[in-house]
């Protein structure tokens, strides 16, 4: 069954949300969550690569050959990546600071390489675009929802501006283990809503168990998903 | 400082008190995802270790000698990423053709390093830190064991894990999670050491 455009855009959002559901991309959630602007800036720039190079790679699928499909998809995205990086350096300094590494790391972004693997080297154009549009706009409303909450809840702040009165400050929550801590909760939340509408949780549902090309590395990855590990896993037995 | 110094202050600040995965949150998804099972955080790690070692050499020379005589810093994050894509394939033909031992440790978890972000993330960090080409390549290295570290010590606390019973909602990731939260803290405990110790 033929997708609507709009089924399309909104899966990314709901149905198939590349942090919570998909699992992707983790790496910048976690570090960046710490205030709702830095995590505002990481959504709207990932948004930005991930609808450029879902457009650039739908455009060129019948151009780019199969095997040589994902240095080809790599140098799009870096090139996105690379345009982003030089506007936030110059635009906006601050941003650029506080996003740091992780602004340069959404070349490896599995969300990113995901999408281009998954969705636009094998659909249209405008189909490619909101597919981008909606995963994009799924990182930011996780990112942003994860960081209201460290930020608050860690610095009494939001958007920067005071909530709690000073002097009130829970380090932990603003440092790494409150990154994994909230994120574990978003995640748990998660499965209790779906499971009072009698849904089961399954990360990989996104995926197609095609993760050769993801960093994930899940154990079926390795073992029954790539082939190729599978005839060394043989070959070793 | 000297040179012996700098060296050890950055090889104990990669492994404990900058630790990519529980301190800096680089390359969690390879964290979460490989480290259910003791072989395969020995093989990742060793990997991981091998080839940003390997990236770091490299991506400092075209750096150094290519990208930066010619003005051609902008291209940092293309031509890295691309080299290493490149040096990871060619990593596994040499190592299928002429050490297959090695091949057959590493091999499956080659092709999965090629998106790990710690890689590109080593090769930038040395760059954007200045160092030597020997720094780079400790760094390179020593970043690669913390991550091992990590990974090691997150199977064993996922061991544990198994047995435990949390509330329905939490059960697999979201415990490990926070198990993972809980492993970070301790790395906390390192805060402040390294310059304590060096200087």
């Amino acid at each position: 069954m033929k997708k609507t455009k709009w089924q399309i855009f909104i899966n990314g959002v709901f149905k198939e949300n590349p942090v919570l559901i998909l699992l992707l991309g983790c790496c910048s959630v976690l570090a960046i969550s710490v205030t709702v602007k830095g995590a505002l800036g990481m959504g709207v720039a990932l948004t930005f690569v991930l609808v450029g190079s879902n457009i650039v790679i739908s455009l060129l699928r019948k151009v780019i050959p199969d095997k040589v499909r994902i240095p080809c998809f790599i140098v799009v995205i870096a090139t996105f990546v690379t345009l982003v990086e030089m506007v936030v350096e110059a635009f906006l300094p601050d941003l650029y600071d506080a996003l740091g590494i992780f602004l340069a790391l959404i070349v490896v972004n599995c969300i990113v390489l995901g999408r281009a693997e998954m969705f636009a080297s094998k659909n249209g154009v405008v189909d490619s675009m909101l597919d981008g549009l909606g995963m994009g706009l799924g990182y930011t409303v996780v990112i942003v929802g994860i960081a209201v909450v460290r930020e608050l809840l860690g610095s009494g702040t939001l958007f920067g501006v005071r909530i709690i009165p000073e002097g009130y400050q829970i380090g932990i929550i603003t440092q790494t283990p409150g990154g994994f801590m909230m994120f574990g909760f978003a995640m748990a939340l998660l499965i209790y809503c779906l499971g009072k509408k009698g849904k089961k949780f399954d990360p990989r549902i996104g995926c197609d168990g095609k993760c050769g090309n993801c960093a994930m590395g899940c154990e079926n990855a390795i073992t029954d998903i790539v082939p190729e590990a599978k005839k060394t896993e043989e070959a070793a037995k | 400082m000297s040179d012996g110094a700098k060296l050890l202050l950055i090889a104990f600040s990669m492994i404990f008190t900058e630790n990519y995965v529980l301190v800096q949150f680089i390359a969690i998804c390879p964290f979460l995802g490989v480290s259910k099972n003791f072989d395969s955080c020995i093989g990742m790690s060793g990997a991981v270790i091998f080839v940003m070692t390997l990236a770091s050499a490299v991506t400092w020379v075209i750096y150094h000698f290519l990208l930066d005589p010619f003005g051609l810093t902008y291209l940092q994050t293309i031509v890295f990423i691309l080299v290493i894509a490149a040096l990871v394939q060619f990593v596994e033909i040499v190592l299928k053709k002429y050490i297959k031992p090695l091949y057959k440790a590493l091999g499956i978890y080659l092709p999965l390093i090629t998106t790990n972000c710690a890689v590109l993330a080593v090769t930038i960090l040395n760059i954007d830190e200045s160092y030597n080409f020997i720094e780079a390549c400790v760094e390179g290295a020593t970043a690669g064991v913390g991550f091992g570290l990590a990974l090691i010590l997150f199977c064993g606390v996922r061991k544990a894990l198994e047995r435990a019973k949390p509330p329905k909602c939490f059960e697999g990731l979201p415990i490990t999670l926070v198990a993972a939260a809980l492993t970070s803290m301790t790395f906390m405990g390192f805060t402040g050491i390294a310059d304590n110790l060096f200087h």
